[in-house]
């Protein structure tokens, strides 16, 4: 009896200093909701854009200090299992406990429904807005037919990356036919449209033997598309493929020896590095924000550094999540407030250096970030960052500045009054 | 066209193959138990995670053997302490309690573990081109596991068709209580029933997860087609089980491979859409994309004109 009372009145505190301790904390944080994939075949990708929110945040903002005279960031995380249905119901979750910002980067067809569950939201709450800090999610649809004045992308969209890598394509005159493959969904077709589209501006001698598309995260032996691929002698691969269905697509092709040139969008990080290992080198490209190895500054070396030495086991996999905090940060500091109406407007426009030297800029007109694309290597040649621990990692080979892929954009977003 | 036909046979087979010890474990729990076993995928992921981690440290050889082992007796125990007692609540019971399993080991996994795939490969002395025919590579590794699968199988229907155990075995899935009658442990027979054919699941685990991968989510995302194998084929049917299989393996490989599709099917009848239409969507479908789906498709259509199943005798 007397210990069932005590452990009910430890209960009790307990949970009042917790609820103290919450309430107290929601004072003086911003918090974001970070929704992505936690569970689930995608759920190394989500949970690595988890760690690498929740170091650039504690090491870039709250140790120094904090926002606005104190204020941390707090990133909270809600697993949506890669559904746009459970992403919703997350959304309204992280409303309900007063977030006002959310994190989100995995799967296009999730931002999507995100962007537009938010453009509604924020019409009819004027009060309790929301914005949509997108890091990965890089269908070009989302800053041009579907834009929104509350979704700003700090990743480079399908289209800008392809101009990258149709760019190292052009260059290599030993490429005759590409096979396009993708995961079929929204940025699956948008690679492969831009991948067509490019080729014929740039090389109209390229033949594209193939163009598919297979489920997404429902494959797990490639084999037969990466026979079919061969017999097709395409001599370079371009896919979107990310998470398992990169992995497992890159196991397949090593397993027939495949030895085509691969141009990818995610072949690094999270297990596919080290799968990809000798047989991959100098042989897959990956086109991105880049500067894992060389490290260009001193700055960018040494947050890299400091990562490691928290997570050994883990790699910087998102280049882009430390400079979309200290966009981010930079922004609530300007606009001397937390409140999204205040944070979105000082966002547009806003320039910044990022610690590897890239000037980024976030377009105005329709919140896409526009920024300088690296081609990186697969390799294991001075390499001081390596993936997975592996000693195999990605070097810079080639980069295409800012201003040539500031594409034009056809978004017309509506903007808040007042 | 020829060689994408044999490399489709062949990776086919070894797919069809991998399903078969998969679902030959499930319908033989099922048959004896009346338990459709939801948590059996996920002794298939054990199997693939023992064996990752005893491979580190003895070595891929050794983890082959150990690993199933080691499921088979986690089957048996699951048993034994656990549906040995919700049993006399009732097949909903049990069936509510291998639903909760599946969730509590995936969950093990995951803390144990974490949510990466692991780097579970093949063991180097497999790790080389078997044969080259038309400029592709047939990876030793996967002649491995159709190998393993079949001694499988042999060993399988000696033990069931020509031992003692096996007879005892076949009596007690057509009359359990007869077979009690007759002085049997039938107890001892249900465990051990669940301990092989988990332990089958583990072997499946241990010797496809280098080719599909060591995460977390393996045992969801073969858990419903072995589901749909063992209908297809007909509940508690182990024949049933072994052609299901091998049909849903080599329909699934083919798919993929032949890039057939609406706009072929439109040609021969002389139709074309353009590429606005607002159909667009339909009209461009091909077979690689809808392969996966084919499976449940044969399945709702053997369950519409014979709910038993390829081989099976007891309504679903």
């Amino acid at each position: 009896m007397s210990i069932k009372k005590t452990t009910l009145t430890f209960a009790a505190a307990s949970f009042a200093a917790s609820l103290m301790a919450t309430s107290a904390m929601a004072a003086d944080t911003i918090k974001i909701a970070f929704i992505d994939p936690l569970s689930g075949p995608f759920a190394s990708t989500g949970s690595n854009g988890l760690r690498e929110w929740k170091f650039a945040v504690e090491d870039l903002v709250n140790s120094r200090g904090g926002l606005l005279g104190g204020k941390k960031i707090e990133v909270i995380a809600f697993d949506n299992k890669i559904s746009p249905k459970e992403t919703l119901i997350q959304l309204k979750n992280a409303i309900g406990q007063g977030i006002q910002y959310v994190a989100q980067g995995n799967s296009s067809g999730v931002a999507n429904a995100l962007t537009s569950a938010i453009k509604k939201h924020n019409k009819r709450n004027p009060d309790k807005r929301v914005i949509h800090l997108n890091y990965a999610a890089v269908d070009p649809a989302l800053t041009n037919a579907k834009c929104s004045y509350w979704h700003f992308r700090f990743d480079a969209n399908v289209d800008m990356k392809m101009n990258a890598i149709t760019d190292t394509i052009a260059g290599r005159k030993d490429i005759k036919k590409v096979y396009i493959i993708g995961q079929d969904y929204s940025f699956g077709k948008a690679v492969s449209a831009a991948a067509v589209k490019f080729l014929k501006e740039k090389r109209p001698d390229i033949q594209i033997v193939g163009n598919e598309l297979h489920p997404i995260g429902k494959v797990k032996d490639f084999t037969p598309y990466v026979t079919k691929i061969k017999a097709a002698g395409a001599n370079a691969i371009i896919t979107g493929n990310w998470g398992g269905d990169m992995l497992n697509l890159a196991k397949a092709a090593t397993s027939v020896g495949l030895d085509s040139s691969f141009f990818t969008y995610y072949a690094a990080g999270a297990g596919i590095t080290a799968a990809l290992g000798p047989v991959a080198k100098d042989k897959v490209f990956n086109v991105g924000e880049g500067h894992a190895n060389p490290t260009v500054t001193k700055t960018w070396d040494d947050y890299q550094s400091r990562f490691k030495a928290k997570h050994p086991k883990k790699d910087v996999t998102y280049g882009r999540v430390p400079y979309t905090v200290r966009m981010f940060a930079k922004a609530v500091t300007k606009a001397g407030s937390a409140k999204p109406i205040d944070v979105a407007r000082a966002l547009e426009g806003m320039e910044l250096t990022t610690m590897a030297g890239d000037k980024v800029k976030m377009r105005a007109e329709d919140h896409q970030l526009i920024m300088p694309i690296q081609v990186s290597v697969h390799t294991d040649d001075r390499i001081k960052f390596d993936y997975d621990n592996s000693g195999w990692g990605l070097r810079t080979i080639s980069s295409t500045p800012a201003e040539s892929n500031a594409l034009p954009t056809t978004c017309k977003m509506e903007r808040p009054k007042g | 066209m020829i060689e994408t036909t044999i490399f489709s046979l062949l990776n086919g087979l070894v797919y069809g193959l991998l399903l078969f010890m998969l679902s030959s474990g499930l319908t033989l729990i099922f048959s004896m138990m009346g338990v459709l076993n939801f948590a059996h995928a996920s002794f298939y992921m054990l199997g693939a995670y023992f064996a990752y981690e005893m491979s580190i440290h003895i070595g891929f050889w050794p983890a082959l053997i150990l690993a199933p082992i080691a499921v088979g007796f986690a089957g048996a125990a699951l048993e034994r302490y656990g549906l040995r007692n919700v049993h006399k609540y009732g097949h909903v019971a049990e069936l509510v309690f291998t639903f909760g399993i599946a969730f509590l080991i995936e969950e093990v996994v995951q803390f144990i573990w974490g949510k990466d795939q692991q780097p579970y490969n093949a063991p180097p002395l497999l790790d080389f081109p078997l044969f080259t025919l038309f400029n592709v590579d047939f990876p030793a590794y996967k002649a491995f596991m159709l190998f393993v699968s079949i001694a499988i199988f042999i060993a399988l229907l000696v033990v069931l068709t020509k031992t003692r155990v096996g007879l005892i075995i076949q009596a007690a899935i057509t009359h359990p209580h007869m077979v009690g009658m007759l002085g049997h442990n039938v107890p001892l027979v249900f465990m051990a029933t669940f301990g092989v054919g988990t332990a089958l699941a583990g072997i499946a685990g241990v010797i496809a997860a280098p080719v599909l991968g060591t995460y977390p989510g393996m045992a969801f995302d073969l858990g419903s087609i072995i589901f749909v194998v063992v209908v297809f084929g007909g509940l508690g049917s182990l024949a049933g089980a072994f052609v299901a299989s091998l049909m849903i393996g080599i329909v699934q490989t083919f798919a993929v491979s032949f890039n057939i599709g609406m706009p072929d099917l439109l040609a021969l009848l002389g139709l074309e859409f353009g590429a606005d239409h607002f159909l667009v969507d339909l009209w461009t479908i091909s077979l690689p994309q809808i392969g996966p789906l084919i499976p449940y498709l044969m399945l709702i259509i053997m369950l519409i004109f014979r709910p038993l199943g390829l081989f099976g005798s007891r309504e679903v």
